[in-house]
C-alpha cells in the first residue's frame, strides 16, 4: 500500500498549459439547440440564461421607472391615475429587488465565474443549479400573472395591514417572491458546498479570489435570511387566503411584527445585493492596476463581518414605527458598526491603486464610478442611521436617493463593470471600447442628475411614494426626470454595442486584460468542461509579481478527468494537500 | 491492490465533475446540512411568532392548549421517533449492502409517517367540527379569550407546515424504494438514502419541539 | 454651513430642530471632506500611475497593519460621535415635558382628525400654540399612516390598535404642512393637513370660539369651506373627474346605483347618511373606504355641506 502511493507521487507531473488562442470546441459550440440549452446542467449556460432573464427584468423595471418619472414631471396628474402609479412603483421595486438585484451577480455572473475560478468542471450540484433557474422562472411567471390579473399596489415591502386588505392580486405576487426565495437558497447552498469541496489542487483558502469570498459571504446571508422571508410571505399569503390574523390588527394581530419579520430578511438582503459587487470591485481594481490587492484578508473578512453584523440591524427601518427607545438605540449603534467594514474596503481598494499600473478601460471606469457613488450612498447611510436625523428623513425622497445610490450607484455599476470585464470570457468577443466608455460617462451623469436632487427634496420634506406633490418641489422633480432619460439613453447605448459585439465583435484573446486570476487561464470562451487539464494552483490570484507561466499549471496527462489515469493521480494530490 | 478494487467499484454513480465518490458523498452531505439550516430558519419564523404572542398573552396559551389532545400528540411523537429509528436502520442496511433490509426499513418508515398523518387528520377534523378554524373563521366559544383565533392560526401554520414536510418525506422515501428495487444503492453509494435520512431526522426534531410547545403547556 | 442647511432643509420651527440641523450639517461636512479627499486621491492615482507600457511592473505591497488600524479607528470614532449625538437628539424628541398640551390625532384613509382637550374636533387642520409643548397621541383607524411635519423635524407612524406619541414646541406663529409619510393607498399623496401655529392667546381664542368664526358665513359658503377643510376633496372632485369617490358635480338629485344593486336618489337624507355612516350605501364602482364623520361634524355643518352640494351643477 505504502509503496504504491509513493510510486503514484512520482508519476504526478505538473506542467504549463497555455490557454488555446483559437479553441475549436467551446461551451457555446457544444450541445447547441434550444432543447440542449433548456436542459443543460452546464454552469456557464445556466449563468447566461440567468443573465438574459435578469436583463429582461432590468429592462421592464427600468421602463416602469421612466413611466414614474414622467408622471412626476408635473405636480398633479398628467397621464396615469394614482392607482396605476401605485402599482407601477410597487412593481418597479419588487422587480428590481427580487428579480434583478438579488440574482444579478450571484446567479448570473457568479454562476459563470465561480467554477472557473475554482478550476472545477461545474458547481457541486449542477442539476440543482438548473432547478433553481426554473424555480426563478416559475416565480417570475407568478409575478407576471399578478401584474396582469389586478396588479399589486402595496409597495415592494408589502406592509400589513394595507397588503392584507387592498384589492388586486397580492397573493400571486407574494407567492411568486416566495417561490423565488427557494431559487436563491439553492444557489446559496450550491456555492457554499462548491467553494468548500471543489477547489483545485493547491488552492487553499488564502488563494481563492475575493470575488469567491464575497460570493461565499453572500451565500451565507442567502441561506440564513431567505427562509425567514419565505415564512413571512407565506404567513402574509395565508393572511389573505385564510385571514389567519397574525399580522392584521383587525383580527387581533400586530402589523409591526410583520415589519420585524420582513426587515429581518430584507435588510440582510441589501447585503445580498451589494456584497457580490464588492467582490467584482476587488477583481477589477487588482487586474487593471496590475497589482496585488491591498489587504486581502481585510477585504475578505470584512465581507464576512458585514454578512454577520448585517443580521443585527434590521430595526433601523423602524425608527419611527413606535419601537422602544432602547431598541432604537441598539439598532442605531449596530448600524454604525456595519459601516466600518464597508469603509475599510473602500480604503483598501484605493490603496491598491497606489503605485499600480492603471489602465482606465471600461470595467475600471465603472469601478471608479462605483467608488464615488457608493461612497455617497454610504455617507448618506450614516446620516440615516443617526436617530435624530432619521426621524426627519425617514420615508422621504432622501431614503429613495440613498437606496438608489447604494443599489444602482453601487451594485448596478459593479454589475456593469463585471459584465464588461467577463464579457470577452463569456462570448469570446470584444466590445467597442470607445462606445463603452461613452455609455459609462452618460450613465454616470444621468444617474447623478436623477438622484442628487432627490437628496435635496427629501431633506426639504418630500415624502416618498407620492403621486401628487406640492409645487415647491417641481424643479427638483423635473431635473430628476430629465436625468432619468439620460440614464435610459446610456443603457440603450450599452444594449446597442453589446449586441453589435455579439454579432460582429472582434475575437477576444484568452486573457485580454493580462489578469492573473484563474478564469483567464483557459480559452475564451472556455471549453465545455472549463479546462482541458486539472489545474494546479501555487499562487494567489493577485500575485502580479510572479510570472504568468506559474498561473497556467496543470497535471500532465490528466485531461481534466477525461483521461485514463486520472482517478489515482488526482487522489494522490488530494492526499498531498 | 486496494486501489484497483476501489476503481472497479467506483461505478457509474460518480458524476463527471467530481474527482471521486468520497468527494461527491461529502458534498451531498454538506449541501443537505446547509439546506437543513435553512429549514430550521424557515420554521424559526413561526417559532418567533409563537414566542412573541406567548409573551404578550401567556394566559391564552394555557387556556388554548387544553383543547389540544395530549394523548394523541404523545402517540404521534412516539410514532415519529420510531420512524427516525427505522430510517437510521435503512441507512445501515444500505451501508451493509442489505438490499432487502433497506426496502423493508424504508417501507416501515413510510407506514409510520402515514400513521402520523392519519392521527393528524383526525385531530384536525375534530377541531373543525367544534368550529376551531384559524383566524377570521374561528367560530368556537369554549375559550374565554378574544385572541384564541391567533393561537389556532399559529397552531395550524406550525403543524400544517410540518405536515407538508412529512408528506414530502413520504414522497422521497417512495422514490428511494423504487431506486432501491432497481439496485441503485450499495455500500459504495447510498448518498440519497443518507441525505433523505438527515431530512427525516429534522422533520422528527421539529415535531419534538412542536409537541411540548403546543400540547404540554401547564 | 448655514447656506447648506438653508438650501437643503425646510425652515426650522421647533425647539429641537436646531440640534437636528446641526447634526445634519456636521455629517454633511465631514462626509464632503472625506468624499472629496478620497475622490481626489483616486483620480490622482489614476493619472499618476496610469499604465505607460504593457511591460509595467508593480511593487508587491500586500498589506500594512498600521494603515488598516488607522482607517478603521478614525471612522469608528467619527461614527461613534454621530451615534451619541443622534441618540441624544432622539431622546429629546421622545421625552415629552409633563406640562405638554395633549392633542389626539386619528389617521384615517385619507384624512387627519384632531381632537382637542376642549372636545373640539378639526379635520385636516391642526391648530397648535407656539412656545408651549404639544404632545400628539396618534393612532390609526385602518392601515399604517405616518405623522410628519418637516418644519418641526418630527415623524411618528400611526398604527391601528396602538397609540404612539410625538411632541414638539413651535417657536413662532405661522403655518406649516403635515404630510402622511407612510404609504397608505390611492390618495396617500393627498393626505396632507395644514398646521396653524397660533400665538398662545390666539390659540385660546380659537379653542373657545372655534366654529363660531363660521357663524358669519352663509350656509353655502360654510359648506364650501368645510368640504375643503374636512378633506372631502381628497377623494371627491367638484369638476366631474372621478377620484376614489364619486364626483360632487351635479350630485344632488341624481339617481345613483348602489353596490347592492338598488338605486337611490341623492337627497338630503342620503347625503347625511353617507357622512355619518358612509359604508352602508356605497355607490356602484367604488370601494367602501370612506371614514365616518360622526362626532366630528355637527348638524349645522352637515346642513351647510348639503346646501353647498346643491349648488354644484
Amino acid at each position: 500500500m505504502a509503496t504504491s502511493e509513493t510510486s503514484n507521487i512520482k508519476r504526478l507531473q505538473v506542467r504549463r498549459f497555455k490557454p488555446e488562442e483559437n479553441p475549436k470546441s467551446t461551451y457555446l459550440t457544444e450541445e447547441t439547440g434550444i432543447w440542449a440549452w433548456m436542459t443543460t446542467v452546464d454552469h456557464k449556460k445556466i449563468g447566461l440564461m440567468y443573465l438574459a432573464s435578469i436583463l429582461f427584468f432590468f429592462f421592464v423595471g427600468g421602463t416602469l421607472a421612466l413611466l414614474l418619472r414622467t408622471e412626476l414631471l408635473t405636480p398633479a396628474q398628467s397621464f396615469i391615475t394614482a392607482d396605476t402609479y401605485n402599482q407601477i412603483f410597487t412593481l418597479h421595486g419588487a422587480i428590481m429587488v427580487f428579480f434583478f438585484l438579488v440574482p444579478s451577480v450571484p446567479a448570473a455572473l457568479g454562476n459563470f465565474v465561480l467554477p472557473l475560478q475554482l478550476g472545477c468542471k461545474d458547481v457541486a450540484f449542477p442539476r440543482v443549479n438548473l432547478l433553481s433557474y426554473y424555480i426563478y422562472v416559475i416565480g417570475a411567471v407568478f409575478t407576471l400573472i399578478a401584474i396582469f390579473t389586478g396588479g399589486v399596489d402595496t409597495g415592494w415591502t408589502f406592509y400589513t395591514p394595507y397588503s392584507a386588505t387592498t384589492g388586486g392580486n397580492v397573493m400571486m405576487m407574494t407567492l411568486g417572491v416566495f417561490i423565488l426565495g427557494f431559487s436563491s437558497i439553492l444557489t446559496g447552498v450550491n456555492f457554499i458546498v462548491t467553494i468548500h469541496r471543489l477547489r483545485s489542487p493547491g488552492q487553499t483558502w488564502n488563494k481563492i479570489s475575493l470575488f469567491l469570498w464575497s460570493l461565499y459571504a453572500t451565500s451565507i446571508i442567502q441561506i440564513l435570511a431567505t427562509p425567514v422571508l419565505a415564512i413571512t410571505l407565506l404567513l402574509l399569503t395565508m393572511e389573505r387566503a385564510l385571514h389567519i390574523g397574525i399580522f392584521d390588527p383587525a383580527l387581533g394581530g400586530d402589523p409591526v411584527l410583520y415589519q420585524h419579520f420582513f426587515w429581518f430578511y430584507s435588510h440582510p438582503a441589501v447585503y445580498i445585493m451589494i456584497v457580490p459587487g464588492f467582490g467584482i470591485v476587488s477583481e477589477i481594481i487588482s487586474t487593471f492596476s496590475r497589482k496585488h490587492i491591498f489587504g486581502y484578508w481585510a477585504i475578505a473578512l470584512s465581507s464576512l463581518a458585514i454578512a454577520f453584523i448585517g443580521f443585527l440591524v434590521w430595526g433601523h427601518h423602524m425608527f419611527t414605527a413606535g419601537q422602544s427607545s432602547l431598541a432604537n438605540m441598539v439598532f442605531s449603534f449596530l448600524t454604525f458598526l456595519v459601516g466600518i467594514p464597508t469603509g475599510i474596503k473602500i480604503f483598501n481598494w484605493v490603496a491598491t491603486m497606489y503605485k499600480g499600473s492603471i489602465d482606465m478601460k471600461t470595467p475600471m471606469l465603472y469601478i471608479m464610478a462605483f467608488l464615488f457613488l457608493f461612497m455617497i450612498g454610504g455617507f448618506t447611510g450614516i446620516m440615516l442611521g443617526s436617530l435624530a436625523v432619521d426621524i426627519h428623513l425617514h420615508d422621504t425622497y432622501y431614503v429613495v436617493a440613498h437606496f438608489h445610490y447604494v443599489m444602482m450607484g453601487g451594485m448596478v455599476m459593479a454589475f456593469l463593470g463585471g459584465l464588461h470585464y467577463w464579457w470577452p470570457k463569456m462570448f469570446g468577443k470584444m466590445y467597442n471600447e470607445f462606445w463603452a466608455r461613452i455609455a459609462c460617462v452618460v450613465i454616470f451623469i444621468g444617474f447623478n442628475l436623477t438622484f442628487l436632487p432627490q437628496f435635496v427634496m427629501g431633506s426639504m420634506g418630500m415624502p416618498r411614494r407620492y403621486f401628487n406633490y406640492l409645487e415647491q418641489f417641481q424643479g427638483y422633480h423635473q431635473a430628476s426626470t430629465y436625468g432619468s432619460y439620460i440614464l435610459g439613453i446610456g443603457f440603450l447605448i450599452i444594449a446597442a454595442y453589446l449586441l453589435h459585439s455579439l454579432l460582429r465583435g472582434k475575437k477576444a484573446p484568452p486573457n485580454p486584460w493580462g489578469s492573473r486570476a484563474m478564469e483567464w487561464q483557459t480559452s475564451s470562451p472556455p471549453s465545455l468542461h472549463n479546462y482541458e487539464h486539472t489545474p494546479v494552483v501555487i499562487n494567489g490570484p493577485y500575485d502580479y509579481h510572479k510570472p504568468m507561466s506559474e498561473f497556467q499549471l496543470g497535471i500532465e496527462g490528466s485531461h481534466n478527468g477525461h483521461g485514463e489515469h486520472q482517478h489515482t493521480e488526482t487522489k494522490t494530490v488530494e492526499a498531498d494537500k | 491492490m486496494a486501489q484497483t478494487s476501489a476503481n472497479v467499484k467506483k461505478g457509474d454513480h460518480v458524476q463527471h465533475h467530481f474527482v471521486d465518490s468520497d468527494q461527491q458523498f461529502e458534498s451531498a452531505k454538506m449541501g443537505m446540512w446547509i439546506f437543513l439550516v435553512t429549514e430550521i430558519l424557515f420554521f424559526g419564523g413561526l417559532f418567533l411568532a409563537y414566542i412573541v404572542f406567548r409573551s404578550w398573552y401567556p394566559e391564552l396559551y394555557l387556556m388554548a392548549s387544553d383543547h389540544l389532545d395530549t394523548f394523541w400528540g404523545a402517540v404521534n411523537t412516539v410514532v415519529l421517533i420510531g420512524s427516525s429509528l427505522t430510517v437510521a436502520m435503512a441507512i445501515r442496511s444500505a451501508q451493509l449492502n442489505q438490499q432487502k433490509g433497506l426496502i423493508i426499513n424504508l417501507a416501515i418508515t413510510i407506514a409510520l409517517a402515514c400513521i402520523f398523518m392519519v392521527i393528524k387528520y383526525f385531530e384536525y377534523t375534530h377541531k373543525f367540527d367544534l368550529g376551531i378554524y384559524p383566524g377570521a373563521y374561528y367560530a368556537y366559544d369554549g375559550i374565554a379569550h378574544d385572541k384564541a383565533n391567533i393561537f389556532f392560526s399559529i397552531y395550524y401554520m406550525m403543524t400544517g407546515l410540518h405536515g407538508i414536510h412529512v408528506l414530502i418525506g413520504i414522497g422521497l422515501m417512495i422514490w428511494l424504494i423504487v431506486r432501491a428495487r432497481k439496485g441503485h444503492f450499495h455500500s459504495e453509494y447510498y448518498t440519497p438514502v443518507e441525505i433523505t435520512g438527515l431530512y427525516w431526522h429534522l422533520v422528527d426534531i421539529i415535531w419534538i419541539f412542536l409537541f411540548p410547545l403546543l400540547y404540554l403547556i401547564d | 454651513m448655514n447656506r447648506l442647511s438653508d438650501f437643503m432643509l425646510p425652515p426650522a420651527n421647533s425647539t429641537f430642530a436646531a440640534e437636528t440641523d446641526a447634526l445634519f450639517n456636521f455629517i454633511n461636512v465631514v462626509s464632503l471632506i472625506l468624499l472629496i479627499g478620497i475622490t481626489v486621491t483616486m483620480i490622482y492615482f489614476a493619472i499618476k500611475y496610469r499604465r505607460k507600457s504593457e511591460d509595467d511592473t508593480t511593487p508587491l505591497i500586500t498589506h500594512n497593519s498600521k494603515l488598516e488600524i488607522t482607517w478603521s479607528v478614525i471612522p469608528l470614532i467619527l461614527v461613534m460621535i454621530v451615534f451619541g449625538w443622534g441618540y441624544n437628539g432622539y431622546l429629546t424628541k421622545t421625552n415629552a415635558p409633563d406640562n405638554a398640551y395633549e392633542i389626539r390625532a386619528i389617521a384615517k384613509s385619507w384624512l387627519w382628525e384632531f381632537h382637542y382637550q376642549t372636545g373640539h374636533v378639526s379635520v385636516n387642520e391642526l391648530h397648535v400654540p407656539a412656545n408651549r409643548p404639544v404632545k400628539m397621541i396618534i393612532s390609526s383607524d385602518d392601515v399604517l399612516h405616518s405623522f410628519y411635519i418637516p418644519e418641526f423635524r418630527v415623524k411618528m407612524d400611526a398604527v391601528p390598535n396602538r397609540y404612539t406619541s410625538v411632541w414638539f414646541e413651535a417657536i413662532e406663529p405661522g403655518e406649516a404642512i403635515l404630510y402622511c409619510a407612510e404609504y397608505c393607498g390611492s390618495a396617500h399623496s393627498n393626505m396632507l393637513a395644514d398646521v396653524v401655529i397660533h400665538s398662545q392667546e390666539d390659540f385660546e381664542t380659537w379653542l373657545e370660539t372655534g366654529d363660531a368664526i363660521d357663524d358669519d358665513l352663509s350656509p353655502v359658503e360654510l359648506g364650501e369651506q368645510l368640504v375643503q377643510r374636512q378633506g372631502c376633496l381628497a377623494c371627491h372632485s367638484t369638476d366631474g373627474s372621478t377620484l376614489q369617490g364619486p364626483t360632487f358635480q351635479g350630485i344632488f338629485g341624481r339617481d345613483r346605483l348602489l353596490t347592492d344593486g338598488s338605486t337611490v336618489t341623492v337627497d338630503e337624507n342620503y347625503i347625511r347618511q353617507s357622512i355619518i355612516e358612509p359604508n352602508t350605501q356605497v355607490a356602484e364602482g367604488f370601494a367602501p373606504i370612506m371614514p365616518t364623520y360622526a362626532g366630528s361634524l355637527n348638524d349645522r355643518q352637515i346642513d351647510a355641506i348639503i346646501e353647498y352640494l346643491k349648488t354644484l351643477d
